[in-house]
């Protein structure tokens, strides 16, 4: 290419949306209304499991102002009123029956919040109390009752082969087992060992689920927050017994996601209600309310890891359990990944990864960033480490003599993608960044961690580029902007294939009726996936651009180039306004073309074997604990943003930053508290997330582009990794610095408890 | 009962509700929606407005008690010359991602600087400490922050 040309990727550009969003005229589902809009309240269970004895609405169907009052008799109509992807379990509203506390249990839809509110505060919902399963231990004892009963019923994007019966609560059962585990570990010297705990956290989107539905006979209209909002329009369509084309959803600017407005959340509710009202609803989560909506699975789990007396890997088994709360949402996928993640990029002679997800009576849990790898990384890296420690091998030499390298299979059985990213190289750079090397002082430590995620999720996505006779051009891709500035990065691909600049680029949100589709918006995917059918579409759009001047010329359109918004033939140029208007033979008309990606299709790169890529999760931190009191300061840390080919650098670098933070809070003192099956810390008080003042005093964030993905120029997702690595990378460097943990989080409590135990251990075993 | 009261350089007059919060005022009344509502217990500042130049949490502050006092959204802000000068900012370190929070640390911003409050880096992050983001990890924001107040890191 020319040196004219204005390279728009590898360009730190401005975000497309700062305009908007600087100046408050962003709109979200919240900022919005449509004519003749309820405002939809949820009077939510009190209790975390009982049966619906009885349900007195009376007084607030009469209420000067009421125009709807939903409970599940309403829902009596439907063939089957439950969704959810995996498995149809939850119901659109209880029917009969409640799991959870802060369950939907009755909706009002009324002209305003005042009355709506004052209409739930009459309704009297009485209860059959039920025994509370709390917990993953109480859900899985010999004697527990099931939470759910009858045939399981498959959702329409398990994406698991054979989603399984269930097992007493057991909703989903993953085993990952090669080799022979008993005689690989017979040879063994150094057996590490132990149980450990994850808690369940929220990811607090700071926006709350909102939604405003419009039903009509035959057509249902949604202005909704969610991520997947092809993938919920399929699932309303089949919830409400309609053609797929009779859903549309309209997704603005998201106020933030990190996997809670995944899949299906409140929309089927919020149709339902508006469905008995006859006028359009919005539905607006409070922040309590959508804490209880999608959250992160609490885990309990075991692991062991063998190794030769030298620290050569021989065996990793793990059992686990994840906490899927009433409703299994995401989590059997969660599972899988989980299991998936447990042996970690390492060679071993044998595997066995027994991965299990159980009902409980507790709020359902889904996605959260990373989910899977952030659950069990911080455990295989322990391990990994204790190894190092027991073989008196330095913790990074440990890592560099037994990663997988580039080429090498990942998954213990040698099938699916090949690794496509160097870890030793990775893992060199941020041991380096958080001064590996350094002297080492007394109640200081530092860690790395390094690990593996399945990314891309199934990839399926269609875009469209349209550019008008001014030459300004359409994006449109199905890509939602939660914050991540997909648009941005968007608008830079189609630009960059066109040769013009991003600045005469619009992308907008979803609206399903007319955006072409794409599969969904999480697993690292957009710019690798979506962006990749954009980058096909505006390579379209150039091809018939280059098709059309060359007729003009008189030359193969091969010999024409594109730059700066131009035609280009040597020393001749024409605008792009000018090859359009030839083309047409008047000043008008438009070229729009399609791009697909789709796991078989004769792609650059592939997207045939899963995943699409691996995500690199590489992390290191430099604690400092205080042993008189537990607190423990973040000094350094330094993530790794191994993305083949950065599209805009800075914001690669800011998603990693996010994520870090997020991973220091779920590390440190994020922590949903369940009493008797009542959810004690359902306020922004009581569930603390990261400040100003948590950040670390140093933060590193490496960005690594060696073009190995399969996306535009070679690039693979971000955004995630750091989230699932930063935790292990903390506890490991806490580790280091004398206090070895099996719990998160690392609560000062927690850990001023463990220094004592120690030290009484300590002083035990020197008077023994 | 009624009010009146400055709201973006020009003067409203409305009968309000002694229990109506300032927030469901400015954008359920006056159709301002830049200041959102989050956590409703005034942690995360999202809902942030000044009033008489100060920051308030919109959420937990009634609209009756802005009655002959100015307020400030960020729609009115950005009408505002120095609102350059923060654009500008936000943008060289693209200090937003969801844009959620970004009107309410725009506005702490605007009024630490207004009080003289952002001279070091202790005062901006512990001025910026009643603000949550949960997108950007603070540090463009930060970044930002220190452009707008003319201080080095």
């Amino acid at each position: 290419m020319t040196e004219a040309r204005p390279a728009e990727v590898g360009r730190s550009r401005p975000r497309k949306d700062a305009w908007e969003k600087l100046r408050g005229q962003a709109m979200y589902v919240g900022d919005m209304e449509v004519p003749g809009m309820l405002i939809g309240k949820v009077l939510r269970s009190q209790v975390p499991h009982g049966r619906i004895v009885s349900i007195d609405a009376a007084q607030a169907a009469a209420m000067k102002g009421v125009v709807a009052v939903l409970t599940g008799e309403d829902l009596r109509d439907l063939d089957h009123p439950y969704f959810g992807h995996a498995i149809k379990d939850r119901p659109v509203i209880a029917i009969d029956r409640v799991r959870f506390h802060g369950e939907p249990v009755v909706a009002v839809a009324a002209e305003d919040e005042a009355t709506a509110d004052a209409a739930l505060r009459t309704i009297v919902v009485e209860y059959e109390e039920l025994p509370v399963l709390d917990t993953i231990e109480k859900a899985t004892a010999d004697d527990a009752p099931p939470l759910h009963s009858g045939p399981v019923v498959p959702g329409l994007f398990h994406g698991l082969g054979n989603i399984g019966e269930r097992d007493g609560n057991v909703a989903y059962r993953y085993l990952l087992q090669d080799g022979d585990v008993a005689q690989a570990a017979g040879g063994a010297d150094i057996v590490v060992e132990a149980e450990y705990a994850f808690p369940a956290v929220y990811q607090y989107a700071m926006e709350t689920h909102t939604t405003i539905a419009d039903y009509r006979p035959g057509e249902i209209t949604l202005l909704a927050n969610c991520q997947h909002p092809y993938l919920t329009q399929a699932e309303i369509a089949d919830v409400f017994g309609l053609p797929i084309g009779a859903v549309r959803i309209i997704v603005p600017y998201l106020g933030g996601g990190f996997g809670s407005k995944s899949y299906t959340k409140m929309e089927p509710l919020a149709v339902a209600l508006s469905r008995k009202a006859g006028r359009p609803v919005r539905v607006a989560n409070r922040v309590d309310e959508s804490m209880v909506t999608s959250r992160r699975h609490g885990m309990k789990a075991w692991m062991r890891t063998t190794a030769r007396a030298d620290g050569t890997l021989l065996t990793r088994e793990a059992r686990f359990w994840l906490d899927t709360g009433a409703y299994a949402d995401n989590g059997p996928r969660v599972t899988a990944t989980a299991a998936d993640s447990a042996p970690g990029p390492y060679r071993w002679q044998a595997v066995d990864v027994d991965a299990n997800c159980v009902y409980c009576n507790t709020a359902p849990s889904g996605s959260y960033r990373a989910f899977g790898a952030t659950h069990l990384q911080w455990i295989g890296e322990s391990q990994i480490d204790e190894v190092a420690r027991r073989a008196g091998v330095d913790a990074v030499e440990l890592r560099r003599r037994s990663l997988v390298v580039k080429g090498e299979p990942v998954r213990p059985d040698g099938t699916g993608k090949p690794l496509d990213a160097d870890l030793i190289g990775d893992v060199t750079e941020v041991s380096r960044a958080i001064g590996w090397d350094e002297p080492r002082r007394r109640w200081r430590g530092r860690g790395v961690s390094v690990g593996l995620l399945a990314a891309g999720a199934h990839p399926v996505s269609r875009a469209s580029v349209r550019m008008t006779v001014d030459g300004s051009v359409e994006v449109n891709v199905g890509t939602t902007e939660m914050g991540q500035g997909a648009r941005t990065v968007m608008a830079q691909i189609a630009a960059e294939e066109l040769g013009t600049s991003s600045d005469v680029v619009r992308v907008q949100g979803a609206d399903t009726r007319f955006t072409p589709y794409d599969r969904s918006t999480g697993a690292s995917r957009s710019t690798t996936i979506a962006g990749k059918a954009v980058q096909n579409a505006a390579a379209n759009v150039a091809a018939r651009l280059r098709e059309t001047a060359g007729e003009a010329w008189d030359v193969p359109a091969e010999m024409v180039e594109l730059h700066d918004g131009r035609a280009v033939l040597g020393g001749e140029s024409m605008s792009f306004t000018d090859v359009i208007a030839k083309r047409f033979g008047f000043r008008g008309g438009e070229i729009i073309e399609g791009g697909e990606v789709r796991p078989t299709g004769g792609q650059t790169g592939s997207y045939a074997e899963g995943p699409a890529f691996w995500e690199v999760c590489v992390a290191g931190a430099e604690v400092e604990v205080d042993p008189e009191t537990g607190v423990v300061e973040i000094l350094r840390t330094a993530t790794v943003a191994d993305v083949g080919k950065a599209i805009n650098p800075q914001l690669v670098e800011r998603q990693d930053e996010g994520a870090s933070m997020q991973g220091l809070g779920n590390a440190m003192f994020e922590e949903m508290v369940w009493a008797d099956g009542l959810l004690t810390n359902d306020n922004l008080l009581e569930y603390r997330v990261p400040r100003v003042q948590d950040l670390p005093g140093e933060m590193t964030t490496i960005v690594v582009e060696n073009a190995d993905g399969p996306g535009p120029y070679g690039a693979k997702g971000c955004g995630e990794g750091a989230l699932a690595a930063l935790p292990a990378a903390i506890v490991n460097a806490l580790a280091d610095a004398g206090v070895r943990m099996h719990e998160l989080p690392l609560t000062p409590e927690r850990v001023w408890r463990q220094i004592q135990l120690d030290q009484n251990q300590t002083t035990t075993e020197e008077q023994g | 009962m009624n009010i009146t009261l400055t709201v973006n350089g020009r003067s409203v007059t409305a009968d309000v509700e002694p229990q109506t919060l300032l927030l469901d005022f400015l954008r359920d009344g006056l159709g301002l929606t830049g200041a959102k509502r989050s956590c409703e217990v005034q942690v995360c500042g999202t809902c942030t407005v000044l009033v008489d130049g100060g920051p308030v949490s919109s959420c937990t502050y009634l609209a009756h008690e802005a009655d002959g006092r100015e307020v400030l959204t960020v729609e009115g802000f950005a009408q505002l010359p120095e609102f350059e000068l923060f654009e500008e900012a936000f943008n060289r370190h693209a200090a937003l991602q969801c844009g959620y929070c970004t009107p309410g640390f725009l506005l702490t911003i605007k009024s630490l600087k207004d009080a003289g409050q952002l001279g070091s880096e202790d005062e901006i992050r512990h001025g910026l400490d009643g603000n949550i983001c949960r997108c950007t990890g603070y540090r463009a924001i930060l970044e930002a922050a220190r452009d707008i107040a003319g201080v080095s890191s």
